[in-house]
C-alpha cells in the first residue's frame, strides 16, 4: 500500500463539542495503516494541547493524556499556529512537552510539538495529499 | 436574570449579542466552552466591566478542564454546580446564549 501524506487540521476546544475527541479517533486509525501523519492546531484548537487539563469536575474523559501516546504510533508532527496562541494570552510554554523516541538516534527523545507562523502552516498544508478537518 | 454563554468568543458571537441585550441587573455565567472569554486573552477585555461590577461568573469544572485556571482574568468569580443551582435561584428567569 502506498504512503500518503495526512495532515488533521485541528480548530476546536476541547470538551465542548466532540471534535477534538473525533480527530483524535481518526488520527489512531490513519497511524495504525501506518500513514505519514502530522496534526495542526490553530484557533481555538491550541486549546487541546493546553497542559493540565483536569476534567474531574464535568465528568468527562481527559483525553489530552492520548497525545502522549501518539509518538509510539510514529506521529511526531504537531503544528501550533503561533498567532491563535498570541491571540489566546497563550505560548509554547503553556503547552504540553510531547515527545517521541528517535530510533534512528539511540532512541533520544525529541519534541513533537512546533510553534510555526500561519504563512508556514499554509504551506504545509500545500504539501499534503489529504487534509482533514475537525 | 441569568444569561449562560457556552460558546468559545473566538468562533462564535454568543457572548457579544449577550452582552449587547442584557440590563443593570443581570449576571452572565460561563460554562463548557464559554470558560475561554474568562481566560486572561484579547477577546475578553469586553467582559472586564462587567467582571469589576461582580456580575461574570464561570463554571471551574470547565475552567479546569480546559487548563486554564491559571489565566482567569480578575473579579470573575468560580463556581461549582452548586452555585451554578445558586445563581439559578437567586437570579430567576435564566437565558442560554446557545
Amino acid at each position: 500500500m502506498s504512503t500518503k501524506k495526512f495532515m488533521y487540521l485541528n480548530r476546536r476546544a476541547p470538551y465542548g463539542t466532540v471534535y477534538a475527541l473525533e480527530s483524535l479517533e481518526v488520527v489512531l486509525i490513519a497511524a495504525a495503516f501506518d500513514q505519514d501523519v502530522s496534526l495542526a492546531f490553530m484557533d481555538d484548537g491550541v486549546y487541546q494541547l493546553v497542559e493540565g487539563q483536569n476534567t474531574d469536575g464535568i465528568g468527562m474523559k481527559n483525553f489530552s493524556k492520548t497525545f502522549h501516546a501518539l509518538g509510539d504510533y510514529d506521529i511526531n508532527q504537531f503544528f501550533v499556529s503561533a498567532e491563535s496562541l498570541t491571540e489566546r494570552g497563550l505560548s509554547a510554554d503553556d503547552l504540553m512537552p510531547l515527545v517521541w523516541e528517535d530510533e534512528d538516534d539511540d532512541w533520544a527523545e525529541k519534541p513533537s510539538v512546533k510553534v510555526v507562523s500561519n504563512v508556514e502552516l499554509s504551506k504545509l498544508m500545500s504539501e499534503q495529499d489529504v487534509c482533514l478537518s475537525f | 436574570m441569568l444569561h449562560t454563554v457556552n460558546k468559545s468568543s473566538f468562533e462564535r458571537n454568543s457572548l457579544q449579542s449577550c452582552l449587547n441585550a442584557i440590563d443593570d441587573s443581570s449576571v452572565i455565567l460561563l460554562i463548557e466552552d464559554g470558560v475561554i472569554s474568562a481566560a486572561n486573552n484579547a477577546n475578553s477585555s469586553m467582559l472586564a466591566e462587567l467582571a469589576t461590577q461582580g456580575r461574570v461568573f464561570a463554571l471551574q469544572g470547565d475552567i479546569d478542564a480546559r487548563g486554564i485556571s491559571s489565566k482567569v482574568a480578575d473579579n470573575i468569580k468560580l463556581v461549582d454546580y452548586a452555585g451554578f443551582v445558586d445563581l439559578v435561584v437567586e437570579h430567576g428567569t435564566a437565558v442560554s446564549w446557545v
